[in-house]
């Protein structure tokens, strides 16, 4: 038995594939899928949070506001990147260039990959939680569509914090849980060991998402980081922002309260 | 899919001893160490006389709050599902049930407070720590639904060790599901206040509890986003002396007020008054 809580499960092999290094990473979505990326730094208020990067770029002939989640692929990058992991500035720099987007009449993506917010002593003394708050409501109620797309890890909190979108896609290998399963794995048996358990039980697959109607769409991973890969995303995420630019702000922002409403209405 | 059932009358908890806790007489204030009988301790509103702020069940917290017999409770009967089947969760429902004498972790209701109507919804610290699942979230969202149809202000208090992960990628949801219900309320120009208690932490701070137009918290509770114990993992290092409480977050500017548990129907009060006025 000592053996055999060290095994892994399908779910937990997922969650391997998801934080695998040698994925593309937000920026390299960014630049396959769009052109001309003009980052934008900043959060206007303490610093420039570099696990967050956002900018405007082009989409064929449309502009749009990308902001992604960035792990950085080298160690160095990593660690400047800080493996991916917001703190509150890094929130409110999606918050603010958010507010742009509307303001411009810009559609908002998303690229979401990180094991979470960071839980750190600034990221607690700059309001880590009220930050993320934040961004929950003023995305509910953003007047210009928004699409988040999972290309790795949806770490809970941090990661809900750029996805109250009208659509969420996941990569067929990325996953979007409430709490880590070593995390869980923890908490429940006191063993963080037993994540592979743990993980099933945590429902994180994108199939999982998609049953539940926490996520629209997985996209599958055939030639992942390739051009013909990028083309195809290009072109599926141009028409799903035409289709949601055609609507009204009123209807736009009204879908997408009910598509979080859903959530436990009841019998 | 169904994510929150009726609760169905006669739940009897199975392999559930009544808790000692329910007949104890005495117990010892974990700051000053002093014997408190309970009946006194409960004269002073659960305040000991060192200040410690012991935690209140939900019920009590309205009993302490609104003007007598003001209170009107709403969706008693909302109560979270295992539809994930998570290990030890079904059984963990019906001993919350049983001990905090609760459906789920959150009361709300009609209520009046100085004398002004408002939606009330206060956590219950001693159902599965006040953790956030479908029925919380359904009622949290409900609160500001109602609150925003009628024009009535919300006054909230929390407690919670945040998301309930025993429900998943739902309990996450509901997160949003609450920020969006607060945003309409918001928009719609209406005052929503927090009360801040020991401990709120995790996807609850990092929702409807730090979106208050006006965050008051009680002396010396716990807030924050992450655990002291992950963070203390990460850094490396021992967190500074009263790291995450009340008393931070209002020196680094996340709470409005520091407000003892005696001060609070006055000062809900009275903020409840100076937003009644129109311009
Ligand atoms: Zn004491």
């Amino acid at each position: 038995m000592a053996k055999a809580k060290n095994k892994s499960t399908p779910a937990y092999d997922r969650v391997r594939a998801a934080r695998g290094g040698k994925r593309p990473t937000g920026l390299d979505y960014v630049k396959g899928v769009f052109s001309d990326f003009f980052e934008l730094h900043g959060d206007r208020a303490f610093s420039d949070d570099a696990a967050v990067a956002g900018g405007i770029a082009w989409l064929y002939d449309k502009p749009v506001t990308v902001i992604a989640l960035e792990k950085g692929h080298s160690t160095k990058e990593r660690s400047k990147r800080n493996f991916g992991s917001p703190h509150p500035e890094g929130y409110r720099k999606a918050l603010r260039l958010m507010k742009q987007a509307e303001k411009f009449h810009r559609p908002v993506v998303c690229f979401v990959d990180t094991a979470g917010a960071y839980p750190g002593v600034g990221a607690e003394e700059r309001g880590q939680g009220a930050a993320i708050a934040e961004n929950l409501l003023a995305l509910s109620g953003l007047r210009t569509p928004v699409l988040s797309i999972f290309i790795g890890e949806g770490g809970s909190g941090g990661a809900l914090a750029l996805s109250v979108a009208d659509e969420v896609w996941m990569l067929e290998n990325a996953v979007y849980s409430v709490i880590s399963p070593e995390g869980c794995a923890s908490i429940l048996w006191k063993d963080a060991s037993k994540a592979p358990e743990a993980a099933a039980f945590l429902r994180l697959q994108a199939q999982d998402a998609l049953e539940m109607g926490v996520c629209d769409r997985i996209l599958p991973e055939k030639g992942l980081g390739s051009r013909a890969f990028y083309r195809d995303l290009s072109r599926l995420i141009y028409d799903k922002l035409t289709e949601l630019s055609a609507l009204d702000a009123e209807a736009l922002v009204g879908a997408r309260y009910a598509r979080f409403r859903q959530f436990g209405t009841g019998a | 899919m169904a994510f929150v059932a009726k609760n169905k009358p006669n739940d009897v908890p199975r392999q559930v001893k009544k808790p000692a806790a329910a007949t104890e007489t005495e117990r010892v204030c974990p700051r000053c160490k002093s014997k408190l009988d309970v009946g006194k301790l409960w004269e002073n509103r659960n305040v000991c006389s060192c200040g410690y702020h012991f935690k209140l069940k939900a019920r009590d917290r309205v009993a302490l709050t609104v003007d007598v017999d003001s209170f009107e409770p709403l969706w008693e009967d909302i109560t979270s599902v295992d539809v994930l089947e998570f290990p030890g969760y079904e059984n963990k429902l019906e001993l919350s049930r049983y001990v905090a004498g609760e459906a789920d972790a959150v009361v709300c209701g009609r209520a009046k407070i100085s004398g002004r109507p408002c939606i009330l919804f206060a956590m219950d610290p001693f159902f599965m720590m006040g953790s956030m699942g479908a029925a919380v979230g359904e009622k949290i969202t409900r609160a500001f639904e109602l609150a925003t149809e009628e024009g009535l202000p919300v006054v909230g208090f929390t407690v919670s060790g945040g998301a309930r992960m025993q429900e998943g990628l739902i309990s996450l949801m509901q997160m949003a599901k609450t920020s969006a219900a607060v945003q309409r309320h918001s928009a719609a120009g209406l005052l929503y206040l927090t009360v801040l208690t020991n401990p709120t932490t995790g996807g609850v701070t990092a929702s409807f509890a730090m979106l208050g137009d006006v965050i008051f918290a009680e002396p010396g509770a716990t807030v924050g986003f992450a655990g002291a114990r992950v963070i203390e993992q990460t850094v490396g290092k021992k967190l500074p002396q009263g790291f995450q409480t009340a008393e931070f977050l209002l020196a680094h500017g996340f709470a409005d007020a520091i407000v003892p548990r005696d001060e609070q129907r006055w000062a809900i009060g009275n903020m409840l008054k100076l937003h009644a006025v129109s311009a």
